[in-house]
């Protein structure tokens, strides 16, 4: 009897793994100063950022992928960038795909962080400072360990958004296993070959998946009861 | 460091905003508590946060004790955690993922071990607190979490301490459960307080000098005993006008419950709440409870009658009212009565009177 998972389906979970987590972690990188800077500014600028921030979340997956496409590709300005630093073209490559990913993801991540920095408020902070608190000090000594459940949140939603995205692996990564062919695009080639199994096997792992991932989510973050 | 003032506070200080101006010029004594009151608006918290550097200062100089935390001749603006300051905010601001001790020894940990004055076992002592060491702050009772915020404040041995509005947040038996606490910080610290207050009764219990602000400007600023007894106050103490007086407990009447306060001027009897004989107390008399009578009546039920010199009557925002400072042996007491009994009684500056004193409020 065959395998329920072919090699190129477990190819497929592997990369998708990868691709995951790369991106949650360039997100937290990214993601916590700008997120900082939006829940503190009086910038005008603030508006501006947030809706950008907040693009990906009405943005067609294809709109976004269609543009990475064509500023990346080799007529584009960061396509001649990337060439002109010596890192070739990025379409079709796991490092695309990976751009592609933090942008589609980003308001996933910013958007519990962001929440989680206002709610801390000021109090804390200027406590600390009259504690002798340095900013940065401030920073790893308060709002790191208050703004905790936001960080688990932020990191459970973009690592699980990550994995569900189709339209924008499809446009600038294409379908090149062990490269850019991630479980949802693997899942619709098995369909397209009219494979329903397999596509039954992946479709389902992934339906259990995201609800164990929401169920860890509200878990975490249980109703606050009145104080 | 500039050496100058070296045992006074000169805080000059001006802030802007769209709505609100702040702009005073305080000289404070080096020691003690002084109350900076006002109605909410009047800018008592804005000055605090100038000084601590948490709020933009426009234009300002500030020099503790001899350490200059701003001066813009010089281009010196120490950012707020460069501050050897304690603030205690009306919100005790605990951090909310540290225990009690960890909160403690915050502050404590960043400052260096040649500075330490205050240490945390003295801190815990003083405020009362051993025993809330391994509590979370979200356990804790409103007065127990100002008390370890204190406490907080006090172990990074601050050269200022900065209260605002400590007790405002707490009701009136938490306000009571800390008012010990706060003395004991006054007798036993040796550096300059800063306490904002709405509360004329606050005031009266801890303060040692008294500024008046309105409108983000200083309306008077001195001594607490000498300040109250001005006659231009009352527009802004209102029904709170009165004296806070100091002296001793000479003598303790078992019988009758009392004790008997000497003033420089003469002796109060009080309800005795047993204070040690010998003691420093404060006691405060409202103008209202003051009336006034030609010759000393002994067949009234009013215990404290005290010989006194008219000194100055001046109206009140009332037409019926008016306000007599009295002298009596060189301390003043200021007394509310009404106009009409100044036209029969014939009062004007120079008179002698009996100052009957209704009600004495030991106050700490």
């Amino acid at each position: 009897m065959e395998s329920i998972l072919s090699p190129s389906d477990l190819g497929a979970i592997t990369l998708t793994q990868k691709l995951a987590s790369v991106t949650t972690l360039l997100l937290l990188l990214i993601g916590t100063p700008i997120a900082w800077w939006l829940a503190r500014t009086t910038s005008l600028w603030r508006g501006p950022v947030s809706a950008l921030v907040a693009l990906p979340l009405v943005l067609p997956p294809t709109v976004l992928g269609f543009y990475l496409l064509v500023s990346l590709g080799p007529n584009g300005p960061l396509g001649q960038l990337t060439q002109a630093l010596g890192l070739g073209l990025l379409p079709f490559t796991f490092a695309g795909l990976v751009v592609g990913s933090v942008l589609y993801s980003m308001p996933f991540v910013i958007q519990p962080l962001q929440n989680a920095f206002s709610v801390i408020g000021e109090g804390p902070l200027e406590a600390a400072a009259t504690l002798r608190a340095s900013p940065l000090d401030r920073f790893f000594t308060v709002v790191l360990p208050l703004a905790r459940p936001g960080f688990l949140t932020a990191i459970i939603l973009g690592f699980a958004h990550t994995v569900g995205e189709f339209g924008v692996v499809l446009m600038i990564g294409g379908n090149i296993p062990d490269e850019t062919r991630v479980i949802s695009v693997q899942i619709y080639d098995h369909v397209e070959a009219l494979e329903y199994t397999q596509a039954h096997w992946l479709s389902a792992g992934m339906l259990l998946f995201s609800f164990l991932v929401l169920l860890l989510l509200y878990s975490f973050n249980p109703a606050k009861p009145p104080r | 460091m500039n050496q100058s003032n070296t045992n006074a506070v000169h805080a000059r200080l001006q802030v802007t905003r769209p709505e609100f101006s702040l702009d005073v010029d305080l000289q404070l004594p080096g020691r003690g508590i002084s109350a900076l009151f006002g109605v909410s608006g009047s800018g008592k918290s804005s000055c605090l946060r100038a000084m601590a550097g948490l709020d933009q200062v426009a234009k300002g100089y500030l020099n503790v004790n001899g350490e200059i935390w701003r001066d813009d001749s010089r281009g010196v603006n120490v950012p707020t955690h460069r501050r050897a300051l304690g603030y205690v905010f009306q919100e005790a601001n605990l951090f909310a993922h540290l225990d009690v001790r960890r909160n403690l020894d915050y502050g404590q940990r960043r400052v260096p071990r040649t500075d330490r004055k205050v240490s945390l076992e003295h801190a815990i002592e003083l405020l009362g607190i051993a025993s809330l060491l391994p509590r979370r702050p979200e356990t804790l009772s409103g007065g127990e979490r100002q008390r370890v915020a204190i406490a907080r404040a006090l172990a990074t041995s601050p050269r200022l301490l900065l209260m605002d509005e400590p007790l405002a947040a707490l009701d009136y038996q938490r306000k009571a459960e800390i008012l010990p606490y706060l003395r004991r910080l006054h007798d036993e610290l040796d550096i300059p307080i800063i306490y904002v207050s709405h509360s004329a009764e606050e005031v009266a219990q801890l303060a040692d000098h008294l500024v008046v602000l309105e409108k983000g400007r200083v309306v008077v600023s001195g001594p607490l005993t000498e300040t109250l007894a001005r006659l231009d106050l009352p527009m802004h103490l209102g029904e709170d006008t009165g004296v806070v007086l100091e002296g001793r407990v000479a003598e303790r009447d078992a019988e009758w419950g009392l004790a008997r306060v000497a003033l420089p001027a003469g002796d109060l009897w009080v309800r005795d709440s047993g204070e040690a004989l010998g003691l420093q107390v404060r006691v405060r008399i409202l103008a209202r409870d003051i009336s006034l009578s030609l010759a000393a009546h002994s067949d009234s039920s009013i215990l404290n009658i005290l010989p006194a010199m008219v000194e100055q009557i001046v109206g009140e925002a009332h037409p019926a009212q008016v306000l007599v400072r009295l002298n009596t042996g060189g301390v003043p007491l200021v007394a509310r009565v009404t106009r009409r009994s100044v036209a029969t009684l014939r009062l004007q500056p120079g008179l002698k009177v009996w100052a009957q004193i209704k009600a004495v409020a030991l106050v700490g």
